[in-house]
């Protein structure tokens, strides 16, 4: 029988209280939502937190509701500043509004979706769980299904489905010895909208993405760096 | 090759390699990661002094969480150890303090290490912290104590579990009076096969123990259940240094933590649907909030 577990799956991870599920996982979730969202370099000052079953029920109590603000804020688990960040957001002009809702059965009960409001009418949804001990996993992209968890750096791309899209895509990566982890293309229907994301072992050079942008059918592209 | 799912394997290693158990769990992590030894060794050190700071911020704790329902215990105990008239004697009743102190923090968004979990994170950092204070050991080997831990740990993650949701407060409260029971007894330099005593003690006094807290808030009675079950590891590991045998082997408590686990009913398995979270004085008190 094989045993994968680390000594630090069983000493840590350090973290801000109380709960890992409840805080730990809601940090990382919104640090992964950020990450989707361009992280740092953009300013989006709406966001919707749309928070069902557990989450909704009793993460008041676990702070559940600031660990997400702090993640959107790109805090670590670990910062105390965790207690105040629905403090720091209104400081930093951004704007969050809080929903119980009920995303169905299907939904794992410790479940976020967060949604950017841009200021052209556009928005960006992720949907993610976080499913133990703080691991998490987004779900839904902008309605697309995913599996993305944060364990590694991943590359998201919006491009069209078109014949020869990711071989151009993992070509462009082959000449620059990127190793690839897991691929997963889902798409709306045939030669519609889609969405790629591609897990690697090392983050990508930055002037790389310049690169991969001139792909003909990218209508998005954006890193999501890997979770501490 | 240092890899291993059960006990009796871990044991067989430590005894081919002449080896303890944190140093077999040691080597098994930087095989695993490709990390270099100094670099997983100073990462669990920052864990150590993470733990620390912890115990001594809970000790400051004067004001109640935002439940309501902890706050200002462990400064209490932390006290009542010093006023030199204390029933359990002045050490063992700092280690009730420590313990408690760490879950009053987690209660109050300070900074704790997950041992396994948050709501077991009192236990470990308390048996090591009055190991430091009482022995005089040193922070080096407590951190190598981390590993006797987290070589103990894998096994029970293996072949059982340490979430409250899957198997009750025993996987979680249970796994980590466990672990620390034969972190002390390595620290202590204790054989590998007496640390594993010392985890079977802990583990199979307590099978069947739920997971019921009140409001679903990590405080009740999760406060005083890790300051309880530090002690609880302090005898398991005074058994097992007097070279008392439990009579089982540290695989079957682990199998039979995970029988009760699967036979819990889902109520009392961290929903807040069962037990102390259904009692009636904690509705009512959920009622006043």
């Amino acid at each position: 029988m094989n045993n994968t577990y680390s000594a630090f799956d069983i000493i840590g991870p350090a973290m801000i209280g109380p709960s890992s599920s409840h805080t730990a996982g809601a940090v990382r979730l919104g640090l992964l939502a950020r990450g989707i969202c361009g992280g740092g370099t953009a300013f989006y000052p709406n966001i919707l937190i749309e928070l069902h079953g557990s989450f909704a029920a009793t993460g008041e109590g676990h702070a559940t509701d600031r660990g997400l603000v702090a993640g959107l804020l790109g805090l670590p688990p670990d910062d105390d500043r965790l207690k105040d960040s629905l403090k720091l957001a209104q400081a930093n002009g951004i704007n969050i509004e809080f929903r119980k809702v009920d995303l169905g059965v299907n939904a794992h009960p410790n479940t976020a979706r967060i949604t950017y409001l841009f200021p052209d009418g556009e928005r960006l949804s992720v949907t993610g769980a976080s499913i133990g001990g703080g691991s998490v996993v987004v779900r839904e992209i902008d309605g697309f299904e995913t599996e993305l968890n944060g364990e590694l750096d991943t590359v998201v791309f919006w491009h069209m489905d078109r014949p020869g899209f990711l071989a151009r895509v993992t070509g462009l990566l082959a000449c620059i010895e990127v190793n690839i982890a897991a691929i997963q293309t889902t798409r709306r229907m045939r030669n519609s909208e889609a969405l790629t994301i591609i897990k690697i072992d090392a983050p990508l050079p930055p002037d790389c993405m310049s690169v991969l942008r001139k792909i003909p059918f990218v209508r998005r592209l954006l890193a999501v760096p890997k979770l501490p | 090759m240092n890899a291993y799912a059960t006990a009796a394997e871990m044991l067989a290693l430590c005894e081919q390699e002449k080896i303890s158990i944190s140093e077999l769990a040691l080597r098994r992590e930087v095989e695993m990661t490709g990390l270099s030894r100094e670099e997983i060794f100073a990462k669990m050190k920052t864990y150590f002094q993470t733990m620390r700071a912890s115990i001594r911020h809970g000790l400051e704790i004067r004001t109640p969480s935002t439940s309501g329902l902890s706050g200002g215990d462990a400064a209490k105990v932390f006290d009542y150890a010093k006023s030199g008239n204390a029933l359990l004697g002045e050490d063992l009743t700092r280690l009730v303090a420590y313990s408690c102190a760490v879950l009053e923090t987690n209660a109050q968004f300070g900074r704790i290490v997950a041992t396994p979990t948050a709501g077991s994170s009192g236990i470990v950092p308390a048996c090591l912290v009055l190991l430091e204070e009482t022995r005089g050991i040193d922070e080096d080997k407590l951190t190598q104590a981390l590993f006797s831990a987290s070589g103990i740990g894998i096994i029970i993650a293996g072949n059982a579990f340490l979430a409250g949701a899957q198997g009750g407060c025993q996987a979680e409260v249970g796994s980590a009076s466990c672990i620390a029971a034969a972190a002390i007894v390595e620290a202590l330099d204790g054989t590998p096969e007496r640390a594993c005593a010392a985890g079977t003690f802990a583990l199979i006094n307590t099978l069947g123990l739920v997971c019921d807290p009140i409001g679903g808030f990590v405080e009740v009675p999760c406060v005083s259940r890790n300051g309880m079950f530090a002690v609880h590891s302090w005898l398991a590991a005074t058994l097992a240094l007097a070279g008392a045998d439990p009579r089982v082997s540290l695989d079957d408590a682990i199998f039979a933590m995970r029988d009760v686990g699967r036979r819990m009913p889902r109520e009392l398995r961290e929903t807040s649907l069962g037990g102390l979270a259904i009692c009636p004085g904690a509705c009512k008190s959920k009622l006043k909030n």
